[in-house]
């Protein structure tokens, strides 16, 4: 059929099926995929205008630059790239589905032909005699033959791993699974984030991009966040918050931690540890030592707060750090003296005894002090994961059938010649041919073996 | 001995590899090409063995540190170079062309040199965010992947030198020279679409296990991070590869080009990310 015979259906059709198509689709998503990488994507238009000039950042606009992997364009793209994936295997799967639920069960010499490997061999032996010693060995060196008569020819057909043909069939179907799965996620589903004070609850988050929270029916409490260091050094070793679930009145889970690779679910929302801050000004407990008299006092102090000292003087906590250059919290502190000197100096936990070598009128030990912080917590809903999952899975399975299993089958036809009997056989692998006739060579070369063998 | 000794004793043999790989490129001699072969595979050898050595060493440290080396640049870069080894392991002893070992070693030697010389190879603990057993899945499957894309680039550069050279020669004099020892133009296109069947798969899992693992700490399994998009813009290229397989004019030259391509992409997924772009995936690796 030349293209003027084509009606426009039958050309969008066979369009939808090439190949061609999907290897350009292919390269233009890599290509486009390839932008979004470059300009940062989803921020305000005041911080893209202090990169790009205000024509520039026009442009991008309109091209959709700055959200583009949910542009209509690229959207377009993947949806090519889908009815391309369902018209190709719609096209192809049937002829596939046919050669391996009605095989060729009596082949004729056209399909002998079409073997680089064909072999005949004669041996002086009855038909029958034969039949069965090659069925014999076919099904315990390949697998198990359907044997057909027709006019005096005996025809033995066996296969191996057919399903090795629907391999890449699986492998598109799922690509279409993990759409189906994003796209169950997108509408039904919500990213949203939280911060929570240590002690309070909360039973409202708020969605990325909006400002109208969502109501979780449900309420989560933070009880304690907390930070843990490596020994010895300032590098972060566990966020922790510790989260109860209240439904209606009911206690669901108390006080489970929640860390980094280890979040909290219930009722299909999901809550990870994201980031934590500090909630108000820390408060220390100091036990403070006049020198002079001995005299030892117990002393609360919120940061930044001026607090009075035994005998006259008076100090407040002008800076703390949870962790003073590895030495753990230290609080930076400035004590007045009754004469008005001033005097500044840092106080380690850690050396609880360190302050007292210091002159001065007073030392200050750190007893311990009181942040409350916040948990930063993103939260997720997404009913579709599942699917994604079950695609990415079919995709995984699927790809190792299409590339390392191969459909193997092989035809032998027995009849009788003069006074002896004939074989004739070939075979063939709808993939990875050349480990196929290595396979091949020895098949036959044991099965003579066999049928020359007097028993 | 410590594993950075065991590294340096490495980085030294697949020198040594590549530059008796290449002699025997020029001389023809197969004692040359047997002695290459014996120092790659020890050099993987005692690869496999510095890398169990840095694993131990990191649980003698104080404090409960201990885990798989993979966790920064230097580390990602050592495990890159002992796949690379792997891999041309694997398609040596099917195809038997010590020629490709000139073109792959480098690969393996380049990274272990550069690791070696400039990177920081103090064992760090690691830090909340690669607190996963993901991470091992996840870094293990995306460099199988990657060092089959790199003997696959490799193979391709071999084939475009060879035809390159046959067509300038116009077939009058049978290649010479080194061509002499290179494996056909038939098998070095073979090795190479064989290669990239093996890497494909393998970056598929190293990407979806890469998701499963942003759902799990993040809540999310497909954010558009650029290390997320660049992984699978080289997926998008080595799937056209594939297809394009199946049709005609797309095997030979332009299928040697668009696999090295894919490496150029592979290799800007894994280190042009971290280095020019911003994202998630700031520890390095």
């Amino acid at each position: 059929m030349n293209a003027k015979d084509r009606n426009p259906a039958t050309a969008l059709w066979d369009f939808f099926c090439s190949l061609k198509l999907t290897i350009v689709t292919l390269i233009l998503l890599a290509a486009t995929s390839i932008i979004g990488t470059v300009i940062q994507q989803n921020r305000t238009p005041e911080e893209y205008l202090q990169v790009y000039s205000e024509t520039t950042y026009r442009i991008l606009n309109t091209l959709k630059f700055f959200d583009m992997y949910h542009s209509w364009w690229f959207l377009a793209l993947l949806g090519i790239f889908s009815i391309n994936l369902i018209s190709c295997s719609i096209k192809r799967f049937p002829r596939v589905w046919k050669t391996v639920k009605e095989p060729v069960l009596v082949p004729d010499e056209t399909l002998y032909r079409t073997f680089s490997n064909m072999e005949e061999i004669v041996i002086p032996a009855s038909v029958d005699e034969v039949r069965k010693k090659v069925a014999d060995f076919t099904s315990s060196h390949f697998s198990t033959p359907v044997v057909t008569e027709e006019s005096g020819k005996v025809h033995l057909f066996a296969q191996k791993a057919a399903y090795a043909r629907f391999g890449v069939y699986v492998t598109h179907i799922s690509i279409l699974i993990i759409f189906i799965g994003a796209i169950i996620g997108t509408l039904w589903g919500y990213k949203a984030f939280v911060n929570i004070v240590e002690g309070t609850a909360t039973d409202k988050v708020w969605p990325r991009g909006s400002n109208e929270p969502i109501d979780l029916g449900f309420s989560v409490r933070c009880d304690e966040f907390s930070v843990s260091y490596y020994e010895g050094s300032s590098r972060p070793r566990e966020f922790k918050s510790l989260l109860t679930v209240i439904d209606e009145g009911r206690t669901i889970t108390e006080k489970r931690p929640v860390v980094v690779n280890d979040p909290l679910t219930y009722e299909g929302i999901t809550f990870y540890q994201s980031s934590y801050g500090p909630a108000g000004e820390p408060v220390f407990n100091f036990k403070v030592r006049v020198k002079e008299t001995g005299e030892v006092a117990n002393i609360t102090a919120r940061q930044g707060q001026r607090v009075q000292l035994p005998g006259g003087g008076a100090f407040r906590v002008v800076d703390f750090t949870p962790s003073y250059q590895n030495f753990g919290p230290g609080a930076r502190l400035e004590v007045f003296t009754e004469s008005g000197k001033r005097n500044s100096f840092i106080v380690l936990q850690a050396f609880p005894d360190f302050d007292a070598q210091r002159g001065g009128v007073y030392s200050f030990t750190l007893v311990d002090f009181k942040q409350r912080f916040y948990t930063g917590l993103q939260v997720a809903k997404d009913p579709g994961v599942w699917v994604v999952w079950l695609g990415c899975t079919l995709m995984v399975l699927g790809s190792m059938i299409a590339f390392f299993l191969s459909h193997r089958r092989i035809w032998i036809t027995i009849m009788p010649v003069g006074g002896k009997t004939g074989i004739k056989l070939g075979g063939s692998a709808h993939r990875n041919q050349p480990a196929f006739e290595l396979f091949f060579d020895d098949f036959k070369k044991n099965l003579k073996a066999e049928l020359v063998a007097r028993d | 001995m410590s594993s950075t000794q065991l590294f340096n004793i490495v980085t030294i043999a697949y020198f040594s590899s590549m530059v008796l790989f290449i002699i025997y490129l020029a001389t023809r001699s197969k004692g040359v090409s047997l002695i290459a072969s014996i120092a790659a595979y020890g050099g993987l050898l005692a690869h496999t063995a510095a890398i169990g050595l840095r694993w131990y060493e990191s649980y003698q440290i104080p404090g409960g540190v201990g885990h798989a080396p993979l966790s920064n640049l230097y580390e990602s870069v050592v495990f890159f170079a002992w796949t690379i080894v792997l891999i041309y392991m694997i398609i040596d002893l099917k195809y038997r062309q010590p020629a490709v070992g000139a073109f792959v070693l480098p690969f393996a030697f380049l990274s272990m040199t550069w690791a070696q010389l400039s990177l920081d190879d103090a064992i760090e603990p690691l830090v909340p965010a690669l607190q996963s057993n993901w991470l091992t899945y996840h870094v293990i499957t995306c460099f199988l992947g990657y060092a089959a894309f790199a003997v696959a680039c490799g193979v391709s550069i071999m084939y475009l030198i060879k035809v390159g050279k046959e067509d300038k020669g116009s077939g009058n004099s049978p290649a010479g020279g080194i061509l002499a020892v290179f494996p056909s133009a038939k098998i070095l296109d073979d090795i190479n679409y064989k290669s990239i069947m093996i890497g494909f798969p393998l970056l598929t899992l190293g990407i979806i296990t890469g998701a499963a693992w942003a759902n799990y700490a993040w809540g999310t399994y497909w954010s558009w991070d650029p290390k997320e998009t660049w992984s699978l813009i080289v997926w998008f290229i080595y799937a056209a590869f594939l297809h394009a397989r199946f049709t005609r004019g797309w095997v030979g030259r332009r299928a040697a080009w668009l696999s090295i391509v894919g490496f150029a992409a592979t290799i800007f997924c894994y280190l042009g990310v971290n280095l020019v772009l911003s994202g998630l995936h700031s520890y390095g690796g």
